[in-house]
């Protein structure tokens, strides 16, 4: 085969089908995220007194806490998977760009709590009895800029944990702090718009949400190259 | 070990302990209580410099973080491990002092105030960048990590204030660092100048010693 090797979206293109391909055939993370979110979800139902705090103003708060946490179970596989037979060094020769295999990963990440979002919110509707239309509406959006901001940061720290002594136990401890603005302006937001407040008191906090992921996307693209052996 | 600790005790560090030691007779004896405030203020003299301190410490994990992965110079990322560490510890004096002062004042131990919440992640951010770089073997591998850590954790700053600061905020506005004439009276504001010098002065050697006290790349680490 000859042909020339492929541009920058292309090769991450082919890393994400990789990634989801290996996914669609096991499934073996995404049932397992899948179950934990919604045990997360109806557990944390019974840590309120819900007769003094209403599920409305419980459920936002606790749909980011689960989905960060879902998200961590997600991420760590993304470079766990290829640890084994060191399969990361077959993607390191391959005629791509660093920042390529980067963007592939967090692409495939991105689909991956997509979809588990996808089983998850309606479940909050379900369990929370939220009005459904309107919580799709506020939760969508901020979900999709919230998911991009985690999944942008939480990676590159994929790729450094997996390497680590303590590997897996090290990813939540450096993606937590950096999921603070996230979870704190998601639930903000949601909790204001689920509410009916005025959009103004909304715009901040997607504004922080925004500028966030533009940030982090850039800077985790960067950084990127400087994790792997050389 | 006796080669250590005459390292550890030089001059700059001898020096360094006399400034802290006299602030703190300053601050203690010769130093009016507060009118309002009364003993709990004086916490103040020990709280705020310890956290210019640890700004300081954290501002030089950063930008040595930037400039070991420009320039691959493995004293950059010693400097930055050095600083780290001593960052850690006056977060954590900054951490545990307040609440000493917040709870006669504000009647309570912790709020989620917006200093209060930053100081807290970067105590956790300082945590994780010194388990990351214990968790990894290779010099090389753990300078490029903890320097990538550096830098991200430098960017996030900006983010947890602008949010922390939405959340909402309660805690006292800077009285003597701020855009108008310190409204500190004189003798309080002696101390505290005092201090604030005799910590920075204290993190400073600190720094220096953690970063003397480690052998240069490749030597057993303790």
């Amino acid at each position: 085969m000859s042909r020339k090797a492929p541009s920058l979206v292309a090769a991450a293109w082919i890393v994400a089908r990789k990634d989801l391909a290996v996914e669609l055939r096991t499934r073996s993370a995404f049932l397992s995220v899948v179950v934990f979110a919604l045990l997360s979800l109806a557990i944390f139902y019974f840590a309120w007194d819900s007769t003094a705090v209403s599920a409305l103003d419980l459920a936002p708060g606790v749909l980011w806490v689960t989905f960060t946490f879902a998200g961590l179970l997600g991420l760590h596989r993304s470079f766990g998977l290829e640890m084994q037979d060191r399969a990361i060094d077959s993607l390191l020769v391959a005629p791509v760009e660093r920042e390529a295999i980067y963007l592939g990963k967090a692409l495939a990440n991105i689909v991956f709590v997509g979809a588990v979002l996808l089983v998850a919110l309606p479940a909050l509707v379900l369990f929370y009895n939220l009005p459904a239309w309107a919580a799709f509406a506020a939760l969508a959006p901020i979900a999709l800029l919230a998911a991009i901001g985690l999944v942008a940061v939480g990676t590159l720290f994929s790729s450094m944990a997996v390497n680590t002594r303590l590997a897996e136990l090290l990813l939540p401890m450096l993606s937590l702090p950096f999921f603070v603005p996230i979870v704190m302006a998601s639930a903000q937001a949601s909790t204001r718009l689920l509410s009916g407040r005025p959009m103004a008191e909304v715009m901040p906090w997607m504004k922080v949400l925004l500028a966030f992921d533009l940030v982090f996307v850039v800077a985790c693209t960067v950084a990127f190259p400087y994790t792997l052996e050389e | 070990m006796t080669r250590d600790s005459k390292r550890l005790f030089d001059p700059v560090m001898l020096l360094a302990l006399a400034a802290v030691a006299g602030a703190v007779v300053r601050i203690l004896w010769f130093t009016p209580l507060e009118a309002t405030q009364g003993a709990a203020q004086k916490i103040y003299y020990i709280h705020v410099p310890a956290a210019m301190s640890a700004y300081l410490a954290l501002g030089v994990v950063a930008v040595t973080s930037v400039v070991y992965l420009w320039l691959r110079d493995e004293r950059a990322d010693r400097l930055a491990e050095s600083a780290a560490e001593v960052a850690l510890l006056f977060t954590t004096v900054v951490l545990t002092t307040g609440p000493f002062w917040a709870k006669p004042i504000w009647g309570a131990w912790w709020t989620w105030d917006a200093r209060l919440s930053l100081t807290l992640f970067l105590w956790f951010v300082t945590a994780a960048y010194l388990v990351l770089r214990g968790a990894v073997d290779d010099a090389s591998m753990r300078a490029r990590y903890s320097a990538v850590l550096g830098v991200l954790a430098a960017l996030l700053v900006p983010f947890i204030h602008l949010s922390v600061y939405l959340f909402r905020t309660m805690h006292p506005m800077p009285i003597v660092l701020k855009p108008s004439a310190p409204s500190l009276p004189g003798e309080m504001l002696t101390t505290f100048t005092l201090s604030s010098l005799a910590f920075l002065l204290f993190c400073s050697a600190l720094v220096r010693a953690r970063y003397r006290a480690v052998p240069p790349i490749g030597g057993a680490r303790g």
